[in-house]
């Protein structure tokens, strides 16, 4: 089963990070169609987390029409997010990692790896927009 | 209950589990609180916030009858709140700081005493988180730990199955793993019973993952209350080029100019608020945030030139 996990230090709100977490999951493929979630008192237990924010995370999913709570059972996935195909993602990775090689061999630091990942997401998105 | 959603969040519908209308108290001349209004909602962890000295634990000690009003009223669950006023002081369990027990007693005689003190008593429910933390019920309490002391003070708090429970400075005297274990507990009431949670503290970082609602207070004052997702997300962070554009920015809550450019904290209404693109806005976390209401001014010490941004924005 997926396990949920909150860091404190991203300023991301915790019912955020639970949604976003489940997505990706999802996108992952470390979950699928017809698992269940953690209910909320194993969430509450595992990450002495208030109740209602991953009450409300569930929410949003369900909304989102990813999960569904089926009464006395759980909240299990019903929606998927169309994952990458393996051999994609496979083949994206290689690409990347290559990429990162690349950078730290040509003397970037962590910094600027990012902000350059950051900077050339941003414009191909943009590219996209206009 | 049935089902992993049968728990409502149910935040600022229904009946408020606690409201305070006009509250006050003075110790002579000194104000500790002043014209305190708030309306917390049932099922909420609700986190009160503020520096020593703000009047957190008077407020708290309000709530549990342990002091008297010097004006105003405090009601929950619509029961008034005050000594003697049994239908009141049923609603509310209370840990005051330090989780104080009887040291020379055994669990075995908290128990025997939680009894004869309540009309509603689940002795039950106390025994069993004992057996949960593998104490037998001759310890006495001057043999535990402070973090076994914090839990059975917990214990015997949730066992008077009081629906509001108050907890003063619950995790001040807690190591990091006791903290986590305290409030796992506390959650977990919250998640089974429906319990509403009101719990003092001045550390900000360790409230967001368990409280849903803030306030906060300084100065005796409240300056600040509502759903925390939604004091955040309607705060943002402004930056840009000092000028008299400044001026019309709606909803400011401080500002800072340096010779160049401004920084302002606004408040927002909209769902996606428009500024000048001179601006350069971000969001702001919930400490960030606390620590901007913390460093307004006393109000008292200033000519009141603008509405108060203590109001509650409804949901």
């Amino acid at each position: 089963m997926l396990k949920l996990r909150l860091d404190s230090a991203t300023g991301v709100p915790p019912y955020l990070q639970i949604v976003q977490q489940v997505r990706q999951a999802l996108l992952l493929g470390y979950i699928h169609v017809g698992d269940r979630l953690p209910t909320v008192k194993e969430a509450v237990a595992e990450l002495a987390i208030n109740p209602n924010t991953v009450v409300k995370a569930y929410r949003q999913l369900e909304h989102e029409g990813l999960v569904s709570a089926r009464p006395g059972q759980g909240t299990f996935v019903v929606g998927d997010l169309t994952p990458v195909p393996p051999g994609v993602h496979a083949a994206l990775r290689r690409s990347l990692e290559r990429w990162v090689r690349d950078a730290y061999a040509a003397g970037l630091d962590d910094e600027m790896v990012t902000a350059m990942f950051a900077m050339i997401r941003t414009e191909v998105r943009n590219e996209g927009v206009a | 209950m049935s089902g992993p959603l049968s728990i409502e969040p149910n935040l600022g519908g229904d009946a408020p589990a606690l409201e305070t209308e006009r509250l006050g108290k003075r110790y002579g001349k000194v104000r500790a609180l002043h014209d305190c209004w708030l309306s917390l909602p049932a099922g909420a962890v609700i986190a009160l916030v503020g520096p020593n000295g703000a009047g957190k634990s008077t407020l708290l000690q309000l709530v549990t009858a342990l002091l008297e009003p010097t004006e105003g009223v405090v009601r929950v669950f619509d029961a008034p709140v005050r000594a003697g006023a049994a239908a009141g002081l049923e609603q509310v369990a209370f840990v005051a700081q330090d989780h104080p027990l009887y040291r020379g007693f055994t669990l075995a005689d908290h128990l025997e005493m939680g009894r004869r003190l309540n009309r509603r008593w689940d002795r039950t429910l106390a025994e069993r988180r004992f057996a949960e933390l593998d104490l037998p019920l001759r310890r006495r309490a001057k043999d535990l730990s402070g973090g076994q002391q914090a839990q059975v003070a917990l214990a015997l708090a949730l066992a008077k199955r009081a629906p509001l429970l108050v907890l003063d400075e619950p995790l001040a005297s807690l190591d990091p793993l006791a903290r986590r274990e305290f409030m796992s507990t506390v959650m977990a009431a919250v998640a089974e019973d429906g319990l509403t949670v009101l719990m003092s503290s001045h550390v900000v970082a360790e409230l967001e993952r368990v409280s849903d609602w803030l306030v906060v207070l300084s100065h005796g004052r409240v300056r600040l209350s509502g759903p925390v997702d939604d004091l955040v997300s309607s705060h943002r962070v402004l930056t840009g080029p000092r000028t008299e554009l400044a001026a019309s920015v709606p909803g400011v809550v401080r500002q800072e100019h340096a010779d160049r450019h401004s920084t302002m904290l606004v408040r927002t209404t909209g769902e996606r608020p428009e500024f000048h693109p001179a601006w350069q806005s971000r969001s702001i976390g919930l400490e960030d945030l606390v620590l901007a209401y913390l460093e307004l001014p006393d109000p008292a010490s200033q000519p009141p030139a603008q509405p108060s941004p203590t109001e509650t924005s409804p949901r």
